[in-house]
This record gives C-alpha cells, structure tokens and sequence, in this order.
C-alpha cells in the first residue's frame, strides 16, 4: 500500500534494496486512520448519549442487560488483546510458528466475542426488542454492532495475513508491518469495548 | 430479482431528462469512439486510469471537476430560469418535484463532486513538488481515493437518468429525508454517492498529512514549508477529523431508511436536531476544508506576481491554524433557531465573529505583498485582487449573519444564499481558478492563453455581482431560499436581473473553455510553451524542476536551507544540487483502484434499489481485491541512472534553448 520508495528523503536515497531502519509509513498513516476511527467511535457515542433515555414506551438498558454474559465478553475480548501481544513478541522473536499459534487462539477468542454479541442481539430481537423499537435501542445496536463489525473486520484480517504468513511473504519487513497494523487495530478495538462496556451497559444497568 | 427498479424509474415522460440523456449519450459515444479510432485505449489504461503518479491523478481530478462544475452550472442556471419566469400566474416550466430536485443536486454536486475534487486535485499537483518528494506517501491509497471520488460522481449523475435526487436540499434535513416522507429513491443516491466519495477524502486526507509529516526534503522545517502545503496540511487535519462523522451522521439516517432505527425520526424517540448538530459538525469544517487551500494559492500567486517574498508568513501560518481549530468552534450559526438558548446563541455567535479576525490578517497579508511589488498583471492575479474585493464582503455579511439576533431574520432567506455564494465563488472558485492558471504550465509544459483568462476573469466577477447582489436585497425583502414560485411583484425585477447575471457567468464559463481550447491550440508558440520549468520567476521547489516533470519528480532530492530556498538560491547563481545521481525506487502502476471503484459502484447501485445479491457481490468484490492487492509482491520498480540521466539532459537543452531565444 505505502511506498518504501517515495519515503526515501528522510531516509537515504541511496539506500535501496537493504535495511529500512526508518520507521514505517504505513504505521504512521494507520494510526493516523485509528484516530479518524476514534472520531467515528466518539460520534456514535454522542448519539448515544443523546438517545439514551429515549424509551418509546420500551424496555431500558436496567431491562435488558445481562452483566454475566458482557461480563464474559469482556474477559474474552481483553484476554485476546494479550495473546495478540504474545503473537507480536514472538514475531519480533522471528518464530513463525509461535505467531501462527497466537494468532489462532487470538481469531478464536475473538470469534467468540462475535459469537456472544450476536447470541445477545438475536434474543434481544426475538423479544420484540430490536433496533427498531425505540431510539434508545437503535443507538445501543448501532453502537455495539459498530464495535462487533470492526472486530469482524480484524477477524478477516487477521485471517488473511495468518493465510499470506504461510505463503512466500513470510516475516518480512512487509508483513511485520501488516501485524503491527492489526495489532494497533486490535488493541485499539480493546479500547472502545472498555468505553462501550462502561458508558452502555454499567451506566446503563446503574 | 432487481429490487426496487424496474422500466417506469427511467423518466421518459420528462422531455429536459431525455434531451439531457441523448446530450450525453451522444457526447459519451463520440469521446469513446474518438478513443478506440485512435487506438488509445491501452495509452489510457496504462497510463492514466491505472496509475499512480499524483500528477495525473490531480489531472484527472480535475478534469472531474470542470465536468462537473458544467453539471452544477446546469443546475444552477435552470433555478435562476425558473424563478425569472415563475411570477403570479406562470408556473414557471419546473414543477416542484423536478425543481426540488435540481435545487439538492446543485448543492451535493458544487460541493462535492466540483469543489472537492478541485482541492485534491491542486493537492495532488502541487504538495509532493513544493516538499521535494517523489510522490505521495500511499500512492495506491491516492489512486483508490480518485475512483471512491468518482464513483460518487457518477452514481449523483446516473440519478439523473435511473430513478431520481434527493429533494431535500444538499444536506437532506430529516424528518423530510425520512422514509415517511420520501420513500423514493432520491435520498439514497444522495447517502451512496456522498459516502463513497467521502471514504476517498478521508483516506486523501490520511495520505496527505502523512506525505507532509514524513516526506519533506532534507532541512524543511514546519516554518520552511511552502504556504500553500501549509494550508493543505491544514486541510488534512480538518479532512481527517470531520469527515468520520459525516460518515456516521449519514450513516445513521440510512439505518432509519434501511432498517426502520429511530435516530431522527418524529416517532420513537428520535432526535432531529441530533442530525443537524451532527451534520454541521462536519459542515462547518468543511467550508475551511474548501476554503484554507484556496487561501495557500492566493498566498503562492501574490508572491510571485508581486515578485516579493510573502509579507507575514508566520502570521499566515498561524492564522491558518487558527482558522482550523476556530471552524470546529461555530458549527451552531447554522440553526441558531433551534432554540439552545441566548447563551450557547452568544458563544457561538462571538467564536463565528473571531474567525473572522485570522482571516482579516490573511487580506492584509497580501495586501502589503502586492505594496511596493512590481505586481505583474496575470489571468491568476486577476483572479486573487477579485477575491481580496468578494471574499471581503462575503466576510463582512457572515459576520452579519453571525449575530443571532439578525440570523433570527435572515436566516433560510436569500441572503443566506447570497452569503455564502459570496465566499464559495469569491473565495473557493476565483482561487483554485488562479491555482489552475498558476500550476497549469507545470502539469502541461505550456501556459494558458491570458487574454482569455482575463475575459472569463471579467465575465465571473460581474456575472457574480450582477447574479447575487439582487439576492441580498431579496433576502432582505423576506424571499425565503428554495422558492418554486412567488407572487410579490417587487421581487419580479431582481429575480430577472440575477437571471442576467447567471447568464454572464455562463459566459465567463465559454470563456474557460475557450481559454482551454485555444491554450492546447497554440501549445507550441515560443511564448506559451514552458521549457524552464520556471515561466513566472517562481519561489517554491516545483519550479525547480522541468515542466511536466519526470514521474520520479525530483532526480536529486534537494537540501533545504530556508524559506523559498529555490528563489534564493536562483538569485545567488547556485546550481540546486551536484549531487551524484542514483536509481530511483518507484511503485508500478495498478489496477486494483479501479477495480474496487467499479465494485463500490455496483455495490452502491444496488444498495440504492435494494439489488441485494448484487449489493453481496460488489462488497465481496472490494474485499478480495483488497486482499489480491495485499498479496501481490510485484508492486515497485527501479528507475535505471541511464533513464534519470538522458532525462536531466533534455532539460538542460531545453533550458539551453530558453535562453538562447531571450
């Protein structure tokens, strides 16, 4: 995506074909696309902020919320962001197959986050208490499956570069790259379930 | 099987439409035909569709934009038309339901389709040339940018044609863009188009702070960059921050539209309001997205025309940031009737009166440029002393209009209109115009014909006036914006004179074709072509290499010792560089852009008519090009010392045989 190449002023125009040791644009620019996410994030919040109380004569967040299965969530989600970090060590370790494995039970804990999002939004739908029932829930699935769309997006990712890892791209600079990227990315997702977790369901059981 | 669409969505039974339709179509076929006569497809495919090189993507931006500037001034003309005819008993020859149309359209198409692919295309042009780099930071980023750009383009004009517009103004305030309300089509060309489009600028403005962040030649500092990367830098940072949520405002209406939420509907609990804070958020800041580059050409082009070193550039630095943290600030002028109350009103008020004070140091700043300048009277100065005159009074009505108590009257009324006419084509227009005639020789290798530029300058700048004064004086008589018709006879008179100067407008914009025409024309007379590379004295590094440059930009990337460190250096007699010549690392060219354009297109179609099967294979589509593309390893090229060496040559003869002529 970014170009080693057009990078080269900063570093040495001579320098081509060897080592990069300059930090890496596309680093750069991801988080720089994570700060545009965190303004998508914080708009979605506002909404929410707004709607919250917005009943219509429906059930509230105290109605709806199961602590115990968010709780589960939670610790799922949080524990997949500290595998993802053995993943990075151990690439940084150049041990392919160590990543590989990390990787895995990283996809699966994060599999699983999906999984008990969905579980928890298909019951709340079968009760009549879908997106559409009042402005308070329309925000709550809106900002909720914002979150579970990223982690779904980091899912397909995640499984692409474990695919292209095995392949001839290896652990080059290319890929450390691509994993550092995703790592952002993941630990970022982290992040906005601590604030969904906190803003939605705790202040909205409260 | 294809959702909502079916024969009766193409509107045969409106005569304007077809024609339109049969204009296009004809016009289409010939550019296609020309094309496969003169066997240049692979020419534009290798060349231009699938490339990289920033240079011709701010070509093709542009021309982008000057396609849809005629759309826009389409749209325009036949509201001015309209409204000289609709008085008392004559209906005018547009009904509500077409009028409401174009009167949106015009809107959404200026702004985004015309406006914003002007600004990255002088981006694109100029930013990488003024920071001494070889390109953008993410060159395949930019090129996908240009197809999101103009996959919005076309789905906004295909709505001409398939279906219908939105017919709710050019930011479709709900509850009127409410499935309730307009059940059609309309509003989801708008929610497509402007989302698509608005992914590309986002990942513009990405690319481009990354470019100026970490891509400047060697010993540019912050205060040795280039005014006119300052204000793009500017721009990035107001891209990168408002347009998400553009994104997730319009986002959230087409969850009310496509799955029944509640965020701004009038039952359930939704909000209204919530969309308009929302929107303006965005809104707000997007006029200084527009606006802050056209302020770095006016900066570039009095400078060098006045053949001085700009006056204040600290202070031009600071007031541009100034007016990039301050547009975040006053988003509530736009509904100060929403009644939030006399305080939020006075705050909101007061921070809309203080941009107007970084923005007063700007006109002085060029001002005391052009002092004691030997100012050379060019088609681009024309344009900026135009602008310092309107741009000036547009300020001083939205400072009018910044007063709450006033905005109580005025607001939704003509002189709303009139104002921001007043600071879009003042400001915005009259400047990336003055760009395109000052960097015009460096994309193409020769300059534009100045006598019609002068003619178009003349044409636009009475035309204005004559098209928007009248409509000051109707706001101020209480004619409320988006009329169909009317029946007070004192409006009568302004509504023909502004007709008047719609027309001299349309003539201002012949004028630019002309001025195009005869250009290419005479592209080779000794006094037109570019052999320096620097045909206007100028201060900044694209001028220090040939025009149009080598795709690699710069074969030595050179050392940086201050401000306009080429001026100073040409003056001192200094070779730029003497540095040995080594290859150049390039990316290939790629077709991935195009291919997720065409998939966002399909998907962006079908999600319009509820084409579901064919929505699921334009997202699967873009994923696995993506994933294609991240696979492929084959992405970069060395350009060989022989190639950068023979190049440098040319240049030098050229240069040889510039001065051998004077």
């Amino acid at each position: 995506m970014a170009h080693e190449a057009t990078m080269s002023p900063l570093a040495h125009a001579d320098d081509h074909g060897g080592e990069h040791h300059h930090e890496s644009p596309n680093v750069f620019g991801f988080w720089l696309y994570l700060m545009t996410d965190c303004v998508l994030f914080g708009s979605i919040f506002a909404a929410f902020a707004v709607l919250r109380n917005q009943y219509a004569g429906g059930p509230s967040g105290k109605e709806l919320f199961d602590l115990t299965n968010v709780g589960i969530e939670t610790a799922i989600l949080l524990f997949s962001s500290i595998t993802y970090g053995f993943a990075s060590l151990n690439a940084l370790a150049k041990n392919k197959t160590m990543v590989l494995v990390w990787l895995a039970i990283t996809f699966v804990l994060g599999a699983s986050f999906v999984g008990l999002e969905l579980k928890e939004f298909s019951s709340m739908i079968a009760e009549g208490n879908g997106p559409d029932r009042s402005a308070f829930l329309s925000a709550f699935f809106t900002l909720v499956g914002t979150h579970g769309l990223h982690v779904t997006c980091g899912l397909i990712w995640m499984a692409v570069l474990m695919v292209q890892m095995m392949g001839p791209q290896d652990l080059s600079e290319r890929m450390m790259n691509k994993l550092a990227c995703l790592s952002l990315f993941w630990h970022f997702l982290d992040i906005v379930w601590i604030c969904v977790f906190s803003f939605v369901y705790l202040a909205g059981v409260m | 099987m294809l959702g909502k669409l079916s024969f009766s969505a193409i509107p045969l039974d409106v005569p304007i439409l077809v024609g339109t339709f049969l204009g296009v179509a004809v016009i289409g076929l010939a550019v296609l035909g020309a094309v496969t006569y003169y066997g240049k497809w692979g020419y534009l495919w290798r060349d231009w569709l699938t490339t990289v090189d920033h240079k011709r993507l701010a070509v093709m931006y542009i021309i982008l934009a000057i396609v849809m500037l005629f759309r826009g001034f389409a749209d325009a003309i036949m509201m001015r038309t309209q409204l000289a005819l609709a008085y008392k008993g004559n209906p005018g020859y547009l009904p509500p339901h077409h009028y409401d149309q174009v009167f949106s359209a015009h809107g959404t198409i200026m702004i985004f389709f015309m406006a914003m692919a002007f600004m990255t295309g002088l981006m694109n042009l100029v930013v990488p040339l003024q920071i001494g780099a070889r390109d953008v930071a993410f060159p395949f980023l930019n090129s996908l940018s240009f197809y999101m750009t103009l996959v919005g383009a076309l789905l906004i004009n295909i709505s001409l044609f398939i279906g219908e517009f939105a017919q709710c103004g050019w930011l479709v305030y709900p509850p009127l863009s409410e499935m309730q309300f307009s059940p059609g089509v309309g509003v989801d060309y708008y929610i497509w188009a402007v989302q698509i489009s608005g992914v590309g600028t986002l990942l513009t403005g990405v690319n481009f702070f990354t470019t100026i962040v970490k891509m400047r030649a060697p010993g540019m500092g912050w205060m040795q960059m280039p005014v006119f990367t300052w204000t793009a830098f500017c721009t990035t940072v107001l891209i990168m921050a408002s347009f998400p949520v553009l994104t997730v405002t319009l986002g959230l209406l087409s969850l009310d539209r496509y799955l029944g939420m509640h965020f701004f509907t009038n039952d359930a609990g939704g909000n209204v309001m919530l969309y308009l804070s929302m929107i303006w958020t965005w809104g707000h800041p997007e006029v200084y997205i527009l606006v802050i580059p056209a302020f770095g050409v006016f900066s570039e082009v009095t400078a060098t025309f006045s053949q001085k070193p700009l006056f204040g550039y600290k202070t031009m630095v600071y007031a541009t940031c100034s007016i990039m943290v301050l547009s975040f600030v006053v988003w509530v002028h736009h509904f100060f009737t929403m009644g939030a109350g006399a305080n939020v009103n006075t705050f909101f008020g007061i921070m809309t009166m203080i941009i107007a004070v970084p923005t007063g140091v700007k006109i002085f700043n060029w001002l005391f440029t052009m002092y004691k300048g030997r100012v050379e009277f060019t088609a681009p100065m024309y344009w900026t002393i135009g602008f310092m005159i309107t741009f000036s009074i547009g300020g001083m009505t939205g400072v009018m209009l910044a007063m709450p108590a006033a905005d109580w009257i005025l607001h939704n009324s003509l002189f709303l209109i009139a104002h921001f006419h007043n600071v879009i084509i003042g400001g915005v227009y009259f400047g990336y115009i003055a760009g395109m005639g000052f960097w015009f020789p460096k994309a193409f290798g020769f300059k534009l014909n100045e006598t019609w530029g002068k003619r178009a300058f003349w044409c636009w700048f009475v035309g204005f006036y004559l098209a928007f004064v009248p409509l000051y004086v109707l706001g101020l008589e209480g004619m409320t914006r988006r009329m169909n018709h009317y029946d007070n006879p004192d409006w009568y008179p302004w509504m023909l004179a502004a007709e008047a100067g719609a027309i001299v407008i349309a003539l201002g914009i012949v004028c630019q074709l002309t001025q195009l025409y005869v250009s290419i024309r005479d592209r080779n007379l000794p006094e037109n072509l570019d052999l320096t590379g620097d045909p206007w004295n100028g201060r900044t590094l694209e001028w220090s290499i040939s025009s149009p440059p080598p795709a690699y930009n710069f074969a030595v990337i050179p050392d940086i010792h201050g401000l306009d460190t080429f001026h100073t250096e040409k003056q001192l007699g200094l070779k730029a560089h003497g540095k040995p010549l080594a290859p150049i690392h390039m990316p290939k060219n790629t077709s991935a852009g195009v291919f997720i354009g065409l998939f966002s297109f399909i998907l962006g179609f079908a999600s319009i008519w509820y084409i579901w099967w064919l929505a699921a294979i334009g997202l699967i589509g873009i994923v696995a090009t993506m994933i294609l593309r991240s696979a492929n390893r084959d992405v970069d090229y060395y350009v060989p010392v022989s190639e950068i060496e023979h190049n440098e040559e040319v240049y030098s003869r050229r240069i040889a045989a510039a001065q051998a002529a004077e």
